[in-house]
This record gives C-alpha cells, structure tokens and sequence, in this order.
C-alpha cells in the first residue's frame, strides 16, 4: 500500500489524537513519510476531536484526510458522520458499545467492536481507543506488532512509562477479537 | 514533532535568548514549549502582558545585541506592527512568527493566507521591508528559523517566518541539523553597556531633519537591494515542459503538488512554482518556471494576494488566473485540479 489515509473521530477525552499519534510513530518507526493533524479549536472533554493521519512511501501533500482509507469512530456523531466519506474498498472500525452502526455502503468493510465494554472488563480505563488500533492492526496488517509496541513506548512520555503495559495489553485485546 | 513546537526547538537551536509572547490560538503550543525550554538553554522566556510589551520588550533585547523573537497569528501581528516598524527604523534584527489564522479582524482561527500583503507590503507605518520566510513543512520551519536569524544579523533587518495553523498544528518528522551559527561583530552598534570605554551607542528611530531621515531611508534600501540579489529562493516543481503553472506558497503549495500530480497522471503538463522567500520574492525563478507556460494559476488561502507579485514578476506577459478559499477553508487537491481542467480546457 503506497499511501494510506486514516482518520480517527470521536468525543474529546476518548484519546483520538492518541491513537493518531500512536499510528503516526508506527510511520515514523518504519521509516515512512507521515504526517499528524489534529482538528483543533474550541474542543474539550466532552466536544467533538478527530486527527488525520497520512502514512505513505511518498512525501505527503495535503496532510487534512477528507475521503479516508480508514476511519476509526468512537461516538455516534463521528460515525453518522464521516461513513459516507469512506473511499470505497475501505475499512471502518467503531466502538459497538457506544454506537449503533446503520449505513447503507456495500462497498467498505466495517468492523464493530465493543471496545469501551472490553475496556472496563479488563480494568483498562479509556483504553478503548488503544483496542480499536489493536483491532486495525489486525484487520489491515498496516503495521507490524513490533512496530506498534516500539510506538507506544515512544508516545507514552516518561513520567507515565507505567502505563505502557497497559497499552501493550489494550492492543492485545483489539486484536483478539 | 509539532509544527510550532518545531520553530521553538530551532530557534533555541539558532542561539535565541529571549522570546517574548503573548498567547494566541493557533501558535500557543511555540510559546509553551519556549516557557518549559527556554530557561534550561540558558535564556529567557517572559510572557508579557500584550502583544505590544512583548514586540516592545523584542526591540529592547535586539538593542543589545542578543538574538530575540517573538511569536503570534494575526490579530496579534496587527497589534505588533508599531513595534516592528519601529524594530525596521532602528535597524535592528529580530525575528518574527505568524502562524497565520483566518480574517480579518478577530477571524477565525482556522488556517489562512490572508496576512501575504501585510507580511510582504505593510507591517507598520514608514518605507521598510522584512525578510519574509514561507515554510511548507515542518522540516522547513525548522530550516528557515536558522535562515531569518542568520540573515536578520547580517542585513540587520527583522525576519518573518509566515507559516499557518494548519503548519503550526501538524506533526511530520524532523531532523534538527547541525547547526553553526555565525557570530557577526555588532560591536559598532549594541547598545551593550559602554563602561566608560567607548562613546555610547543609541538606538532610535527618530530623525528630525528631512535630510537625515532621508539618508537613513536610503541607506536601508541600498541593503535591500543586495537583499534582493542574493536572498531568494524557490522550488520549481515539474517546470521544465509545463504549459500551466501553478503558483503556491506554504501549506497551500502541499495541496497543490498533489493536485499536479493528479493532472499529469491525466497527461495535463501542469507545474508548480513555489516561493520559500515571499521577501525577495523570486522574480527571476518564477520567469525561469513559466517559460513554457501558456497560462499561471495562483492558488492562496486567501481572496488574491500573492497574485499581485506573480503578475509584476512576469510584467503580466501571460494570463494569470486565481483561485482561493478563505476564511479557514483549506482547499482540496479535487477542487484544484478541476481548476487546472478547466484552464486548460480539458472536460
């Protein structure tokens, strides 16, 4: 895959520009070309974030994802909102505990999970988004494992180094099931 | 790396001992990284308490020799334009940040272009230039901050780096090179303390008699002039057989390699001219660019700016087309290349 482009959407606090910039080191790790755009604004817990992420073997032009390869969904709006912007042979990824998925397109793969469930069953507060990475990385074999551990470990800043189990384990998760 | 974190990194880089700012959506995060980095570098960080004290507070370290920056998106540049021109009239360098938002007025604070005449043609009152840097990666950010130091000592002129939200927010990779930075002697002008062994040296702008103002005026222009030799710089992209040039600067120019791309995978023979100087601007590769071209087509975030310069480059000898959005909207690579369709007359 020459070029992919990700967006990631849902409620401010869910981790959406985490996760972006989870898969922007993955990039970053195998020595591609990425970039990381945040929308940004008056957005805070609670409001609307999504980021764009642009992986590619070329130098990236316009880094703001408007017809997504990938999209992952983490609230209702999101969904409704951006599943009709999917190019076509595309994958979406949402969190089936906090969406009902309706959507009319035979031409994308789409794969629910319980994430937000997943993550309070296993005592993995806001870890939701890290599962639904787990998950993509599993369905679309983006990156390899190794490359997403070496990722996490970079994004998670030092003084919070003990939750990079955490994060390892949430992947583990997203892509089990 | 973040875009605004990235100018702050370089600079520091650069030798930059004090940056003064105040905050201001979308170039916050520059000063945030200033406040946490600035004091280990050895320097200074002081959040002052407008726009104004801090472009003021800016003149008064560049007075004394020290390399000094500020930062801010447009209102906040509109409201330091007295103290830049004042910076111009002293003959002092320094460098300036606007990470550029929507207009006018308080705006918005998506990405815009719509600072290009102030930034290249007004920033304050009186007969002055500054150099004008336009990224359009955050790699680029990184190199030109080195640059408008450099450059800002060596002309003592203030430098401006004009990049946008959408720069300033993104996160690419980044190299931060090795970086030599030149020590130009500024003993015959810094207002450094005399210690009763010298004569004092002032700094003003001031100049009563028509003829002494006049002569300063002058003076400055003559440096301009060896600034517009030797300064410019541009990328030419896919030039050499185009029969349509496009003509981009900053994040605008992204979207429109994209869009050229796209129009040479449908035999369309498009080209883009990019400035990385906005001031010079780079007459004589913007000519070199569009020797083939029948038509130019400018593309901004903004109703038509750089245009302007575009048509005085070439002295209007071929037809120069626009194309725009503003206000914050970013345009697609989609919506240029049906531009570029229909200038060319393909359907």
């Amino acid at each position: 895959m020459a070029s992919t482009d990700i967006l990631l959407a849902g409620f401010g606090g869910q981790g959406v520009l985490f996760a972006g910039k989870i898969l922007a080191y993955c990039g970053l790790m195998d020595n591609r070309e990425l970039s990381w755009l945040p929308s940004y604004g008056p957005e805070m817990r609670g409001g609307t974030a999504n980021c764009s992420v642009c992986i590619s073997d070329e130098p990236i032009g316009s880094p703001l994802v408007l017809t997504p390869d990938i999209l992952i969904a983490m609230n209702q709006p999101s969904f409704d909102k951006f599943i009709s912007d999917v190019k076509t042979g595309g994958k979406v990824f949402y969190d089936s505990t906090l969406i009902e998925a309706e959507y009319d397109r035979t031409d994308i793969e789409v794969f629910g999970i319980p994430s937000s469930q997943l993550a309070d069953d296993n005592q993995l507060k806001g870890g939701s988004n890290i599962i639904l990475l787990g998950k993509l990385i599993k369905e679309t074999g983006l990156f390899g494992l190794e490359t997403v551990q070496k990722a996490i470990e970079k994004v998670v800043p030092p003084s919070k180094a003990k939750l990079i189990p955490n994060n390892l384990k949430a992947i583990e998760i997203g892509m089990n099931n | 790396m973040k875009g605004n974190e990235a100018l702050a990194e370089a600079a520091i880089r650069a030798g930059c001992k004090c940056f003064f700012g105040y905050p201001i959506t979308p170039q916050t995060e520059l000063a945030a990284y200033m406040a946490k980095r600035m004091h280990k570098a050895g320097g200074v960080f002081l959040q002052a308490e407008s726009e104004i004290a801090a472009i003021n507070m800016v003149l008064g370290a560049a007075s004394t020799g020290v390399r000094a920056m500020t930062s801010s998106s447009s209102p906040g540049i509109s409201l330091k334009s007295e103290g830049i021109s004042y910076i111009a009239g002293s003959d002092l360098p320094a460098v300036i940040i606007n990470v550029q938002r929507g207009g006018p007025g308080l705006g918005g604070i998506q990405p815009s272009q719509a600072d290009y005449w102030q930034a290249t043609k007004s920033l304050g009152h009186g007969d002055f230039q500054l150099l004008v840097y336009a990224p359009a990666s955050v790699q680029e950010m990184v190199d030109m901050v080195v640059t408008a130091f450099d450059r800002a000592d060596k002309y003592r002129m203030p430098a401006m780096i004009l990049a946008d939200g959408l720069l300033g927010q993104m996160m690419e990779p980044v190299s931060f090179p090795e970086i030599n930075v030149n020590a130009y002697d500024k003993s015959s002008w810094a207002a450094d303390g005399h210690k009763n062994k010298r004569e004092h040296h002032i700094i003003n702008s001031l100049y009563l008699k028509p003829d002494e103002l006049q002569k300063s005026v002058y003076d400055r222009y003559k440096r301009y002039e060896i600034v517009k030799e030797n300064e410019t710089d541009a990328e030419l992209y896919l030039t050499e057989d185009c029969d349509i040039l496009l003509c981009a600067y900053g994040a605008t120019a992204r979207v429109v390699k994209s869009a050229v791309n796209s129009a040479r995978e449908i035999g369309i023979k498009a080209g883009m001219f990019r400035p990385k100087t906005l001031y010079p601007f780079p007459v004589k590769e913007l000519n070199k660019a569009c020797e083939t071209a029948e038509k130019l087509l400018c593309v901004e975030m903004s109703m038509g700016q750089m245009i302007d310069d575009v048509k005085l480059a070439i002295n209007c000898s071929k037809p120069v087309e626009f194309f725009g959005r503003t206000g914050g909207v970013i345009p697609t690579p989609a919506e240029i290349l049906g531009e570029i369709k229909r200038i060319g007359g393909v359907k």
